[in-house]
């Protein structure tokens, strides 16, 4: 490899210690549905409700929550691929929300996306080579043909594919193939934020160990920062730092990854951990589990007060009607719960 | 005690533009009466195709089963005249599959729905069959079930639909239900509301299961017997406590070695199985495993190893499973 394909990372890239390289403030996005032609109840989906956190160099920052929680509306606020109701992404010292779409296009080769389906995000007809030269050539990163033929074999040797990759198409790789495909697409912008999309949930169980490996490899030898949005909590413990938990719109606790596994605080959160199944019997037998009773409430009619409350075994009169704010109840760690 | 399902020998082939891929090789499997077996393994291994050939439910002319023994309750259902199989599709065996909005009709209400296969297969008059309706969804748990009943699939959450897929799997008690992934599109609260329900079900009418998943956690709390698929066979079998305790095959160590647990002590590294899944209409002439296998010896490359026994109901298709020692890494 003739040069690094972004800065190296600043030293000492430890979680607490980096710069900030995102900051999310009091992120909204509200949805509104029906009415129009079809009629519908007119509403208000508040997809993401008043959303806040930072994100440091080299950091990996798990968003996990089940569908619906708006773990994915937020992740495309970031991305600017939805324009927020209100609030601010500041990336890299600059607010987006305030940047036109004009300008937006810089910054957008600094933030990259890797989708779940690496299928439906790659394009048929292009072959790998061609879609990994698409962006360097767009963004007028390797101006020279010739060069830009070595950087997408650098790209590919990158994510651990042969460089007879590039006379592929999209249809005749296998999932994990694609997947390192959508990942090398990414890094062709040199990004220093990667919002992984749950990157791994579409693939064979022997498969996401490879690509979850691989992600952390990238990290640091590129020095990148992740938002790592996914459902499956094994997977998110893996490879975070920090972990923030969403529920209706809403961050209910946020703290680094070892205080969030080891001493849980929200119900949500210790709901959602005791619903993962072990695989080995033995514990399986043994463990005490928690079943929340209910769904998850529509997004169109949240529920007053703490939005879990319809679902909590805590639940008391006064969580119906005080919306309990995310406030420090341990050192460093943060849950928006009155009863804690 | 006889099987309730035992399938021998089925081989499943598929007609494709690339010429004839066998989806299910030889493979024998059985379920006894009240138990719960899981047929795990990765996407493409054969697991669903192996459902489906049990319901008689591949689709030809494309797919056809080409040889084997279905026996069900001692009969065989490869044999069956379709008029006969419709009788022990629904009524004898039941099906739950991973999306219930593709296996209901949208235009049915839930109580029309979950009343004309109890009136077909059991002959009951409407006002009986309603009362059952209406029974079966307080027992899935679908709260309000007279409301319930007059409402049409897009109304339900797809937790409630899978409910009123397993009431309708139920609805004709029988002795068998088929869950296919049914919970894999699921949130994760939501599935494990759905598997306790399975379970508690199965146990209170004595009802067996097979469960199809990929997921190793679902199958370890639920299942009695595990069968291990990869590419188109089965490479293990045993009972949970077993396989999971001493697993016997490099596939089965691999897949529990590359997945991160919650209560384990996190790793800096995940173990993963090198290399891709196989493409079965290119399988090597050995074990279909070999080429991502740290264990494999030159015999493996050339003929392909028997389910054979290494223990007490162990079976494992792995030439080296007796030397195999390695243990998964809590």
């Amino acid at each position: 490899m003739s040069e690094p394909l972004v800065a190296p990372a600043a030293p000492g890239r430890t979680a607490r210690s980096g710069e900030v390289v995102l900051a999310v403030r009091n992120l909204v996005k509200h949805f509104e549905v029906g009415g129009g032609l079809f009629g519908g109840a007119r509403g208000v989906v508040k997809a993401v409700d008043g959303v806040s956190f930072e994100i440091r160099r080299g950091e990996t920052l798990g968003l996990v929550g089940e569908s619906g929680c708006g773990k994915t509306t937020a992740g495309r606020c970031i991305l600017q691929l939805e324009r927020p109701t209100s609030g601010e992404v500041v990336f890299e010292g600059r607010n987006l929300t305030a940047l036109a779409e004009s300008e937006l296009r810089a910054v957008r080769r600094r933030i990259q996306v890797i989708f779940q389906d690496p299928y439906s995000s790659l394009n048929p007809r292009m072959t790998v080579g061609d879609m990994l030269a698409e962006p360097l050539a767009v963004h007028g990163i390797v101006p020279d043909a010739r060069a830009r033929a070595e950087r997408v074999q650098e790209l590919l040797a990158h994510v651990g594919l042969p460089g007879s990759m590039a006379r592929r198409y999209a249809h005749q790789l296998s999932g994990g193939q694609r997947q390192r495909v959508g990942i090398a697409r990414a890094l062709a912008c040199e990004p220093s934020l990667i919002v992984c999309d749950e990157p791994v949930s579409a693939l064979d169980v022997s498969i996401q160990a490879q690509i979850i490996n691989l992600l952390e490899d990238l990290q640091e030898r590129l020095g990148l920062t992740y938002l790592f949005v996914a459902h499956d909590l094994s997977v998110v413990r893996h490879i975070s730092g920090r972990v923030a938990v969403m529920y209706l719109g809403k961050i209910v606790e946020i703290t680094d990854r070892d205080s969030l596994y080891d001493a849980p605080q929200h119900p949500y959160t210790k709901a959602l951990l005791s619903a993962v199944p072990i695989p080995d019997p033995a514990i399986e037998a043994k463990r005490e589990r928690t079943v929340l009773a209910g769904e998850v409430p529509s997004p169109l009619k949240p529920p007053s007060g703490c939005v879990f409350h319809s679902r909590c075994p805590l639940a008391i009169d006064e969580c119906r009607r005080t919306v309990p704010e995310l406030r420090e109840v341990q050192p460093a760690h943060r849950a928006a719960c009155i009863r804690l | 005690m006889a099987p309730l399902l035992e399938v021998a020998d089925l081989r499943t082939e598929f007609r494709t533009a690339r010429g004839v891929i066998r989806a299910v090789d030889d493979v024998c499997w059985d379920v006894m009466p009240g138990e719960t077996v899981a047929l795990v393994g990765e996407s493409g291994c054969g697991k669903s195709v192996s459902a489906l050939s049990v319901m008689r439910l591949v689709a030809e002319p494309a797919g056809r089963i080409v040889g084997g023994r279905i026996l069900f309750k001692g009969r065989d259902l490869l044999a069956l005249s379709e008029e006969e199989m419709q009788q022990v599709r629904g009524r004898e065996i039941g099906m739950v599959f991973q999306e219930p909005m593709t296996s209901l009709n949208p235009v049915l209400t839930i109580g029309r729905q979950l009343t004309e296969a109890m009136e077909i297969h059991l002959g009951m008059a409407s006002a009986e069959s309603r009362a059952r309706a209406l029974e079966l969804l307080d027992t899935v748990g679908i709260p309000d079930p007279e409301r319930r009943l007059a409402q049409y699939p897009h109304q339900f959450s797809g937790g409630m639909r899978q409910r009123m897929m397993i009431a309708m799997a139920l609805s004709c008690r029988p002795a068998l239900i088929l869950a296919d992934e049914p919970t894999t599109a699921l949130d994760v609260t939501i599935q494990a509301q759905i598997l306790e329900l399975l379970k508690g079900l199965s146990r209170r009418f004595g009802v067996a299961m097979l469960i199809i998943t990929h997921n190793l956690g679902v199958v370890a709390r639920y299942a009695d017997r595990v069968n291990v698929m990869y590419a188109a066979r089965i490479v293990e079998r045993g009972k949970a406590a077993d396989l999971y305790a001493h697993p016997r095959h490099p596939y089965t160590i691999g897949l529990l070695r590359s997945v991160p647990r919650l209560d384990a002590p996190r790793r800096a590294k995940l173990l993963p199985i090198p290399g891709q899944p196989p493409d079965l209409g290119r399988l090597p002439p050995g074990c279909a495993f070999a080429p991502r296998c740290d264990h494999a010896v030159e015999r493996c490359w050339t003929t392909a190893p028997p389910l054979d026994d290494v223990g007490a109901g162990h079976r494992s298709a792995c030439w080296v499973a007796r030397s195999l020692s390695a243990r998964v890494p809590a």
